[in-house]
């Protein structure tokens, strides 16, 4: 598994530099956006897209004499998160301030917690590109406010600010540094991703910056016990660029203490326009948060019915979907983890075999073939699909029932995305059904061997290779409706004399 | 326990309070004696104490329902701002 063109395949993830080989180190401190109606400390709304500072009110504002008072809906998604991922969830956490000072965060402080989160010790489960599972470890997740948004464009020499933000719940899911590869962070990132919209606990957007992450990356010498100094690389809002932002990092900090240089701890912005990062040394200064618990909120304790009732409500997780795939379904690992990647496209699976009555693997195909590859090229989700799954069904059925061949089904899809219409009403309007006819299957072929008597005298005389001619020129000559088990057996014959 | 000047500086930024030359070993002394003061507390055993977040002892956090009961009100609120446009509270630019 190679991340960049400078990376040796050693059997792991180890970086060739130009003089001997690194280890890469990354973890992951991911932002989750809680997908409550209100905010986790004020009754203002969390709605994506209002009007600037419709949104906040007294308490985001941070004024004098405010109270926070904690959405319950927000610890109990935090606590869904902390039996998600097999964590220990405390009965007692408690918040603290994080002092500092940014004119998006109105009280010169942010509540989150610090001694006593609220979930600790958790594993993920992560597939990486060889088929091999990875344990990844979660430290802590817990729950904290969101800051507001500093706007720059115009106004100048000044800067807007939209506290719509401040206060929304977000849950900040911490990972050991387990990480060994830009690849092995993305796939822990997009196991996360999956599992927080599997719970119903964030939506996932990561345009909108409903799920966002940092990466803390250093290298080290293989072989060497302690960890390489580590940069903190901040604002990489999809996969694609936390992949390039990590093996630019991991390049820089190569050919730095290679050319005899030292990394400094900092924190680095990541510039996606010119694929690199650079350092954000005005936020260096502020980095002593002189955190204590907050005098305005009690600890939050939890009694086991309030446990016992968030884990009644768990979904089935992807892992167990998966693996529930694979036996029911008879899929293979692969198949079955990106069938299960999201819980829409699961759902939308397992309607198609419904509907079916059978034929899993087939479905699977479809599902994951055809139809992936028009909504990726699309740039659509699984939901916006434009073939539904009974009209994905309604063609599985007519290859089943030898309606329409396999090759030419994919037309016959194509069709039905692009004009919306049911699998028998292309297949009817194109005049693609399959001759399944015998009679006429064989008169193809008697015309095919007229028309090429050199051939058939060759075939005859041994060169078994021109059997794919003729398979070939009948399928032509049938307009590719030919059924093809039925044409190989015919052919055989005929051409056998 | 005794503070240094670089101390002192250090706090003073985080606190964004401008210190004078003169003001600062005047600062640096009697933060010093205020922590030798607090720091009496050390000298108690408290290896069997359990750590208090908070002094009201058997009061737990409220928990409140999901929903929204703030509308709108941003204009009475940016009355009080130095400086709005397009309903945003203007600031000296801060950008990295």
């Amino acid at each position: 598994m190679t991340t960049t063109a400078t990376n040796v395949n050693t059997g792991s993830n180890y970086v060739q530099g130009a003089t001997g080989e690194w280890e890469v180190v990354i973890g992951l401190e991911i932002h989750a956006q809680l997908a409550t109606k209100s905010k986790i400390f004020s009754a203002s709304a969390t709605a994506f897209g209002a009007e600037p500072n419709a949104q906040a009110n007294l308490v985001d504002l941070g004024y004098p004499g405010v109270l926070p008072v904690l959405n319950r809906e927000a610890v109990r998604m935090a606590v869904k998160f902390g039996l998600g991922v097999g964590a220990k969830v405390s009965r007692r956490s408690v918040f603290a301030r994080k002092n500092y000072f940014y004119p998006d965060l109105p009280k010169g402080y942010q509540i989150s917690q610090y001694e006593r989160p609220i979930v600790e010790d958790g594993t993920v489960e992560v597939l990486l590109d060889d088929g091999a599972w990875k344990t990844v470890g979660i430290t802590r997740a817990h729950l904290e406010e969101d800051a507001g948004k500093s706007l720059h464009e115009g106004l100048g020499a000044a800067s807007g600010i939209d506290l719509n933000r401040a206060g929304t719940p977000l849950l900040e899911i911490v990972s050991e540094p387990d990480l060994r590869s830009a690849k092995e962070a993305v796939a822990y990132l997009k196991k996360i991703h999956t599992l927080v919209r599997y719970l119903e606990i964030c939506d996932g957007n990561m345009q909108e910056g409903s799920f966002r992450c940092d990466a803390n990356v250093s290298v080290r010498r293989v072989g060497q016990p302690k960890f390489g100094t580590r940069c903190e690389i901040k604002n990489v809002n999809s996969f694609r660029f936390v992949e390039k932002a990590i093996n630019y990092e991991v390049m820089r900090q190569i050919d730095l203490l290679e050319g005899g240089g030292q990394v400094v701890q900092e924190t680095r912005l990541y510039d996606a326009n010119k694929d690199e990062t650079r350092s954000m040394r005005s936020k260096e200064e502020a980095n002593d948060y002189r955190y204590f618990p907050d005098p305005d909120l009690l600890p939050v304790e939890l009694d086991a019915a309030f446990l016992d009732e968030v884990r009644r409500t768990l979904p089935e997780l992807p892992d167990e979907k998966a693996a529930r795939f694979q036996q029911q379904y008879g899929l293979s690992a692969y198949d079955a983890g990106v069938l299960t990647a999201s819980r829409e496209l699961a759902d939308y699976y397992e309607a198609v075999v419904r509907e079916v009555g059978g034929e899993p693997k087939l479905c699977a195909n479809w599902t994951m073939g055809d139809l992936s590859g028009f909504l990726n090229k699309e740039n659509l989700e699984i939901g916006q699909s434009k073939v539904d799954a009974p009209r994905l069904a309604g063609l599985v059925k007519r290859i089943l029932d030898q309606t329409v061949s396999g090759k030419l089904a994919k037309d016959v899809f194509e069709a039905m995305w692009t004009e919306g219409r049911d699998a028998d009403a292309v297949i009817e309007a194109k005049g693609l059904r399959q001759i399944t006819d015998t009679s006429a299957i064989e008169r193809a072929i008697d015309e095919v061997m007229a028309a090429n008597p050199k051939q058939l005298a060759e075939y005859r005389s041994g060169k078994d290779k021109l059997f794919g001619f003729f398979v070939g020129q009948t399928m032509k000559a049938t307009g590719g409706k030919a059924n093809p088990a039925q044409l190989n057996e015919l052919l055989k014959k005929k051409l056998g004399g | 326990m005794s503070l240094t000047r670089r101390d002192v500086e250090g706090i003073a930024h985080l606190a964004r309070l401008q210190v004078t030359e003169q003001e600062l070993p005047v600062y640096v002394d009697s933060l010093s004696k205020i922590l030798s003061f607090v720091e009496q507390l050390s000298a108690a055993d408290t290896a069997a104490v359990e750590p208090m977040a908070h002094p009201l002892e058997g009061e737990v956090q409220r928990l409140r329902p999901d929903e929204v009961a703030e509308s709108d009100r941003h204009e009475k609120y940016q009355a009080n701002a130095p400086q709005v446009k397009a309903a945003l509270y203007v600031v000296p630019r801060v950008i990295e």
